[in-house]
């Protein structure tokens, strides 16, 4: 089986939150970057697909500035078998449709039978991107998925519904899925990855300009009003835990 | 039609709740607006969920009708919306953000060459003179909002994050059902779902719990849950997770609070290092008082928090467990 997985390079979660000048993003001058959470999942998924049926290839896509190289080497080095960087600068200026564009051009030249996305990124959080995807590429989908199990004809995965429930979908191939994070236990490169991932190829291409312009536009960012007046406790941790004490017995009384 | 449709979200005939509140919000911004809002539901036998609507202020209600939607699947709601879309032409699509949404209304608005504006946390119109409301959406996990306005032609599609507008102030009124049956194929239903079902059975219900000590992945290592343990043991509370926790196997499912676990609202909620994602602040928001602790003073937890300490976890835990034993003695 051929996986394409879809990787988005994200801020960490602990990054500072200074709101830039333009007052669209927060300032990026010294982020660290890493990979979205579930997408992590996804290529761990591919691994194991491929893994379990002994045949295949991982070609792992993302889509941005130069710095996502990094993490594309990252996923090589955990034994994803390509990269395909799609250089583009401007994708904050473009809306969901036309970074799903930029992904479904450079994926359809590779014909995979199967694509990963996560289910949602940690930055912008849109949720969107993967079945975008598949509604451009013409192939079915799933979301939210938690366990891949190829079977005659296709594949049988484990869909998360809400409040703890799951389903089963069968679905043929071609297909996309976006997958959930938890679902399996992630593995960490090895110095004989990492080794192997410098001589892995990495071909980069150009993302075609945005057709037209965006459905959606961002006009501004900024810090969230707080939905409840937080009283902070401060002071040693001693002294903390004495004013606690003080709220648990008088104010919520718990004690 | 024009105006804004709301589509409203059933399983085997029960509501998901959240579809009213999608509906407030409907009724709302047509209200605003100064058009009119409708709503549709979608399925097979929905006779009765139709009537139920047309009880509710809305012009009409589209009763959509096909024996391909008594199970969901994305492809048939994909397929069937389209439809309604193109005869009703709503210039706002406003669905409520459950995980069923999520599974086809990107690919919804695809169809029409829009983009869905996801997980909306507030609608505003401050902008005098201009009828484009803006839509408020959460960046980096709610740490930041961020403020987005439809600049296309075509409609614009919006769903709603649970908790957003209150299901009690959807509008009762009358309105007129409409039939309206899709062309629909069994060869355009490319995926086969199975049907709902639980892991295991749940032993420990949390719903019931009046004290709550709940920890996230700030505590770092399995080896530490240990002090936070104690604290709960100290007071006398149920131990809860966010689901990171949970994931790794290091508490039970069970544990779980959020959207895709238990929904609680105990007298108090002690969150400690967790940092507040909307899935997790969903299944904790009725809480009566929350009390946070966590080391990023921009933690969303926060914001839901009645009283918060910054700081960290391992240094304050133990003496909180200490002052609690002693209060107790
Ligand atoms: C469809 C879907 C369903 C989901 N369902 C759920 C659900 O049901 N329940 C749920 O919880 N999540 C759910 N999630 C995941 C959710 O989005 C978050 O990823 C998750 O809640 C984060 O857990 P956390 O707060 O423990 O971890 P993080 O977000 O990593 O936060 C850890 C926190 O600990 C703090 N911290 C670190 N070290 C210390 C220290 N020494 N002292 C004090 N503080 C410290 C950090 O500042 C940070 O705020 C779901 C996600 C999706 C997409
Ligand atoms: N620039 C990108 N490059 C590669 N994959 C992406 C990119 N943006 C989004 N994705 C994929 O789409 C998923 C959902 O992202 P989003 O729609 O932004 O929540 C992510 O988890 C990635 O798998």
């Amino acid at each position: 089986m051929k996986i394409v997985v879809a990787i988005k390079q994200v801020p960490e979660r602990d990054a500072p939150i200074h709101i830039a000048s333009n007052g669209k993003w927060i300032e990026d001058g010294d982020l660290n970057y890493t990979i979205n959470e579930p997408d992590a999942y996804a290529l761990e998924e591919a691994l194991q697909l491929k893994e379990k049926t002994g045949t295949g290839e991982v070609v792992v896509v993302s889509a941005g500035p130069e710095r996502v190289q990094s993490t594309l080497r990252e996923a090589l080095a955990k034994g994803a078998d390509r990269a395909i960087h799609v250089e583009a600068v401007d994708l904050s200026s473009r809306d969901t449709l036309g970074v799903a564009q930029v992904l479904a051009d450079a994926i359809k030249a590779e014909s995979p039978d199967l694509i990963l996305t996560g289910l949602q990124s940690d930055d912008l959080g849109l949720g969107q991107t993967g079945v975008v995807l598949a509604e451009l590429l013409g192939i079915p989908h799933a979301t939210i998925i938690m366990q891949v199990e190829p079977v005659d004809g296709g594949l049988k995965v484990k869909r998360e519904l809400e409040d703890g429930w799951f389903q089963h979908v069968e679905m043929p191939l071609p297909a996309l899925l976006t997958i959930q994070s938890g679902g399996n236990k992630l593995r960490y490169a090895t110095l004989m990855g990492i080794k192997k991932a410098k001589t892995k190829e990495m071909k980069t291409v150009t993302a075609s300009p945005a057709a037209g312009t965006p459905a959606i536009a961002l006009e501004r960012v900024y810090l969230p009003e707080k939905q409840k007046k937080t009283e902070m406790l401060t002071g040693s941790p001693a002294e903390v835990a004495t004013k606690i004490v003080e709220k648990l017995k008088f104010e919520v009384r718990v004690l | 039609m024009s105006g804004v449709l709301v589509v409203m979200e059933q399983r085997n005939g029960a509501w998901n709740r959240m579809s009213f509140e999608a509906l407030a919000a409907g009724q709302q911004l047509a209200a605003k607006l100064g058009t009119e809002c409708s709503a549709a539901v979608l399925g097979s036998g929905i006779d009765s969920l139709a009537s139920e609507l047309a009880s509710k202020k809305l012009t009409k209600v589209y009763a959509v009708q096909h024996d391909l939607l008594k199970t969901y699947t994305a492809d048939g709601y994909v397929a069937a919306l389209e439809q309604l879309l193109k005869q009703t032409s709503a210039d706002y699509v406003l669905l409520p953000h459950t995980y069923q949404v999520r599974d086809f209304a990107p690919a919804l608005a695809t169809r029409f060459k829009q983009v869905l504006i996801s997980d909306v946390i507030a609608i505003r119109h401050d902008s005098e003179g201009t009828t484009s409301p803006v839509f408020v959406r959460q960046l980096l996990q709610g740490k930041l909002n961020a403020d987005y306005r439809h600049t296309a032609t075509g409609p614009c599609f919006v769903s709603v994050q649970a908790g957003t507008f209150r299901a009690e102030a959807v509008e009762d009124g009358a309105a007129a059902i409409e039939a309206f049956a899709p062309q629909l194929s069994a060869e355009q239903i490319r995926s086969k779902p199975g049907e709902p079902f639980r892991e295991s059975a749940q032993t420990v219900d949390l719903s019931a719990a009046p004290v709550i000590v709940s920890v996230g992945r700030g505590i770092g290592e399995q080896d530490n849950l240990g002090i936070v343990e104690e604290l709960s043991k100290a007071l006398g509370a149920e131990l809860a997770a966010s689901r990171p926790i949970c994931d790794n196997g290091w508490l039970p499912m069970e544990r779980q609070v959020g959207s895709s676990g238990q929904t609680v609202s105990p007298k108090l909620y002690l969150a400690i290092g967790i940092s507040g994602a909307i899935q997790h602040l969903v299944g904790m928001k009725a809480s009566k008082a929350v009390i946070a602790i966590n080391k990023d003073e921009n933690a969303p937890i926060f914001e839901v928090a009645d009283y918060g300490v910054v700081g960290d976890l391992f240094e304050i835990v133990p003496e909180l467990t200490k002052a609690v034993q002693a209060a107790k003695a």
